[in-house]
């Protein structure tokens, strides 16, 4: 359950839209069913009333279509940040990557967002509707008379369940109580992958990254990967390819992927969201992340709009290679 | 092994001639390892070129399926492919399939009738074709008119051929013309729209169109202002091609595919196609 | 129609697979399902449908097509096809078994394509009724009956029971290698469970929609309808939807240098892509709202128009489940066809 309500957000829009201040609103469109929710551009109250939703299942970080709808839309944007969405805001902005005089942005609490494939692991298939009004969600199938009331906690997406910051680091206008950033175990998993043999390690990630049908959705969604052409996509690169030939490039697309967005990356968790293959995509840049704070000292991407990243701002300071290599070896 | 055909699967030819018709176009003759034509084909139609390594792509076949001892390809530079293939010299071998597509309808709806071709620039390329089969069985034909421009004189394509072969037929007229005065041209100088319309033809023709989107448009406007109809005009439609047999899906223009249903189309058939090409 | 016991499946695959590779679904670390070899020890997975769709057997993602040899001015074409061996399906779903018949109309027309028809030629498949569809399913919109699915063999599974019913002669020659390890029985325990599946069916919350408005000779109407650009507003551009459909078939062909030769290779396309048509000489689809329309536009208006109404969807309900956006073919429907 959202502290924040649909009403809410639609008041706060409408008046944004009705006294001139934003010409669109970028926000969650409602489904076919309750938790297929598209991002959606809006531009009348009336179509707010009759199709925004805000729910659990409102995962989609808006951050990134402000690129596309900046240089598209006359006007100012109204665009509904969560908490993890504002970092990558700021990243964005911090690389240059849309007009901020062009975007309004309201800063919204967010109480972690539910995981469909969770929710399903526990009522099964066949949903009818997902009532999450409540403290706890109600789920009805097909199948079962009754609803199955589930714990929100039991079904919160892993970036959820391990929520670095209720705190939004941009905003115009802030609705609701302002968070805190939060101490969290998001890099567990990373540490486990660092506890394995190389031949353990290796196997994992030959094992997750073998399912990948390269469809280019996480690079498509994420907020980091905004080349205007990508290397994957140019005939001229030498290594731009359509689909896993062999497992190599598998791993090379990933790899590369996640250097790209090293100490850029703000961790929204986007990419492992949309991956079709549930490939745990976010393991490869908590590492990057995890790494970099213990070289660097602790850096959080998108933070502070305009700050320097460890890896583009040289200091005498340093960590020098071998001491990298050093570590590294400590660690085995 | 399979024993079964395969039309990915290509044939081997051999580049046997390399003329510089302009300077950026190229005819290329082929024929098999043995010197023999690699395949027939209708007057219209396509081939699939490719040297491994470095790209497959489809090209008119510019010769008459008259010729029987070759076919020739006029290839423009503007590629990756199409800048390997012009530094290609006689002798090299290169992978050829096809032939793809539907030929002009040289045998039923252009019987009789007396033709009007116009092309621009590189467009001449998939109407020399047609227009040498015309020229083959001349008296199945009426009145030939030929308008042919380009840049200037140097970009005329085949122009040999045009003013020493074509333009000496019976009741062939040509009509060319470039884009800006040039010395040493006494001909016409001017864009093909305006020729089209100065030149003003009768509407007992069928009228074949072929060259830059921007030309067609223009003279389709002159084309209906001396009222022709579209069921009287042929043109031919280019889109990205990878299989040339309408499986890989790329090539469409609504339910058709240029390199199955086309690429020759009647402009009422056109109109029955959205505008996405 | 034969039975077999539930704890007797295991005996049924081992006996199958002594004379042909068989693959069937199998549960994933991930939740999700795939097919996969049986082998002593495979369990066959619970899951609804496969994360991936059956198409891989007949076409799959990458394949070679041909080698070349090169020297000097030279070029040899090394045929390196070979003939498929034969294998078989277990547990394909009604949605999917569809799916072929859809692609056969592309890749068995003149000109065949051998890699797609050997396949086929050799591949067994036997498809398993849908005993609980999810929220997502909507096969029925295209006349698809998951209560009777069909294929080379349509099997039904009850809590202890296994049913086999051979629908063609390869299914046929199938049953008789696992004769003796089912006996002939009535119709009535599946009589019974499809007349569930149709109950089910009616309640699902896909089960209105409606392919009425579309078909042959649609495109003057729907190609320029200005709710294409609502709908691909939030496109990716990804290629999801394209690679979990069953019915998508566009394919690239690429090639690359293996140091001693040339292989030529096809690999599942995307007209969600931006480079799909583009030419050295232009692009006539310059934006999303031109690739998210051909998509859809092809399924439900020019394939029909190639196939005698038939629509290229056949209601998996994977683009539901799958796309980032959750924008979707049943959305495009509703939007497009105005219900």
């Amino acid at each position: 359950m959202q502290k924040i309500t649909r009403d809410q957000l639609i008041e706060k829009a409408a008046s944004l839209l009705n006294d001139g201040t934003v010409k669109v609103v970028l926000g969650w469109k409602k489904g076919e069913f309750d938790y297929d929710i598209t991002p959606a551009v809006f531009e009348t109250e009336e179509e707010l009333r009759k199709e925004f939703v805000w729910s659990d299942f409102c995962g989609a970080n808006f951050s990134k279509y402000l690129i596309s709808k900046t240089r598209k839309i006359e006007g100012k944007i109204l665009v509904f940040l969560k908490p993890c969405d504002t970092y990558s805001f700021n990243q964005l902005l911090t690389e240059h990557r849309f007009d901020r005089e062009k975007v309004y942005a309201v800063g919204i609490p967010c109480e972690g967002m539910a995981d469909i494939d969770k929710v399903k692991e526990i009522c099964g298939d066949g949903i009818a509707s997902i009532d999450c009004s409540g403290e706890k969600m109600a789920v009805t199938t097909i199948y079962e008379d009754a609803p199955v009331m589930v714990d929100c906690k039991d079904v919160l997406a892993e970036r959820c369940a391990v929520c670095k910051s209720k705190k939004h680091v941009a905003y115009d206008e802030l609705m609701g109580e302002e968070g805190e950033v939060l101490d969290c175990d998001r890099f567990d998993e990373v540490a486990k992958l660092e506890a394995m043999t190389p031949d353990e390690r290796f196997a994992f990630w030959q094992g997750e990254l073998s399912r990948c049908i390269r469809c280019n959705a996480c690079r498509d969604v994420c907020p980091a990967c905004t080349c205007e052409k990508c290397v994957f996509d140019n005939p001229d690169s030498g290594v731009e390819n359509k689909s896993p030939a062999n497992t190599f490039e598998e791993k090379m697309f990933h790899i590369i992927r996640a250097f790209h967005v090293a100490g850029r990356c703000t961790d929204c968790g986007e990419c492992s969201r949309v991956c079709p293959q549930h490939i745990p995509l976010h393991l490869l840049n908590r590492k990057f992340i995890k790494d970099i704070n213990t070289f660097y000292g602790d850096y959080q991407a998108g933070a502070e709009a305009g700050s320097r990243a460890p890896l583009v701002n040289y200091t005498t300071g340093d960590v020098e290679p071998g001491e990298v290599f050093d570590r590294r070896d400590s660690d085995a | 092994m399979n024993q079964r055909e395969e039309t990915l699967i290509p044939k081997i030819g051999v580049i046997s001639d390399v003329r510089q018709d302009t300077p950026d176009i190229k005819t290329f003759r082929v024929v098999t390892p043995g010197g023999v034509k690699v395949f027939e084909h209708r007057p219209g139609q396509c081939a699939m070129l490719s040297i491994p390594g470095v790209g497959e792509a489809m090209f008119s076949i510019t010769s008459s399926p008259t010729n029987e001892e070759y076919m020739e390809f006029s290839i423009k530079k503007c590629g990756h492919l199409t800048d390997w293939l012009h530094q290609a010299e006689v002798g090299q071998y290169i992978t050829i399939r096809g032939p793809y597509g539907n030929p002009f309808p040289v045998d039923d709806e252009f019987a009789g009738k007396n033709l009007l071709f116009i092309a621009g620039g590189v467009g001449l390329a998939p109407l020399r074709s047609v227009i040498n089969y015309c020229r083959h069985y001349r008296d199945r034909y009426g009145r030939i008119d030929i308008v042919y421009g380009s840049r200037s004189k140097d970009d005329l394509l085949d122009y040999e051929e045009i003013v020493n072969e074509w333009a000496n037929d019976k009741d062939v007229h040509v009509h060319l013309t470039i884009d800006r005065e040039q010395e040493g041209w006494d001909g016409h100088v001017g864009f093909v729209p305006n020729y089209v319309k100065e030149l003003g033809f009768d509407t007992n023709k069928t009228a074949i169109l072929c060259g830059p989107p921007i030309m067609i448009k223009f003279t389709l406007d002159g084309l209906y202002s001396l009222g022709f109809e579209k069921t009287q005009i042929y043109t031919t439609l280019e889109m990205r091609m990878k299989c040339g047999v309408g499986k890989c899906g790329r090539c469409n223009v609504g339910s058709k595919y240029i390199c199955k249903d086309g690429p020759v189309f009647r402009f009422d058939e056109l109109d029955e196609l959205p505008n996405e090409y | 129609m034969r039975k077999c016991s539930l704890d007797s499946l295991n005996l049924v695959f081992a006996e199958i697979a002594k004379s042909q590779k068989l693959y069937l679904p199998v549960d994933q670390t991930d939740g999700s399902a795939a097919f996969q070899k049986w082998e002593e020890g495979t369990v066959y997975s619970n899951v609804l449908n496969t994360a991936r769709s059956a198409k891989d057997f007949f076409f799959p993602q990458t394949e070679n097509l041909m080698e070349f040899k090169t020297s000097g001015k030279m070029i040899e074409v090394v045929d390196t096809r070979e003939e498929c061996e034969d294998f078989a399906i277990f547990g394909v779903r009604a949605c999917d078994a569809k799916s072929f018949e859809i692609l056969d109309r592309v890749f068995l027309v003149e000109p065949v394509d051998s890699f797609y028809a050997s396949r086929r030629a050799h591949g067994t498949i036997i498809t398993m009724a849908c005993s609980r569809p999810s929220e997502t399913c909507f096969c029925t919109a295209f006349d698809i009956d998951p209560a009777a699915p069909a294929g080379d063999i349509s099997v039904w599974k009850t809590e202890t029971e296994v049913f086999w019913q051979a629908n063609t002669e390869k299914g046929e020659a199938l049953m008789a290698n696992i004769v003796s390890l089912t006996e002939e029985c009535t119709t009535e325990a599946v009589d019974e469970q499809k007349a569930k599946i149709t109950a089910i069916m009616n309640k699902l919350p896909l089960a209105q929609v409606t392919t009425e408005a579309f078909g042959a000779g649609k495109t003057k109407e729907y190609f320029d309808d200005p709710k294409w650009d609502e709908l691909s507003e939030a496109c990716l551009g990804c290629g999801t939807c394209t690679f979990v459909c069953p019915t998508c078939q566009c394919y690239d062909i690429k090639e690359f240098n293996t140091g001693k030769g040339v292989v030529r290779y096809r690999c599942w396309d995307s007209c969600m892509y931006s480079d799909f048509t583009k030419m050295s000489a232009g692009q006539p689809r310059l934006t999303q709202k031109e690739r998210f329309r051909q998509r859809f536009m092809h399924k439900l208006v020019y394939y029909p128009e190639n196939n005698n109404g038939l629509f290229s969807c056949v209601g998996c309900g994977r683009c539901l489940s799958k796309c980032p956006i959750s924008m979707n073919i049943v959305k495009v429907m509703k939007a497009i066809g105005g219900k």
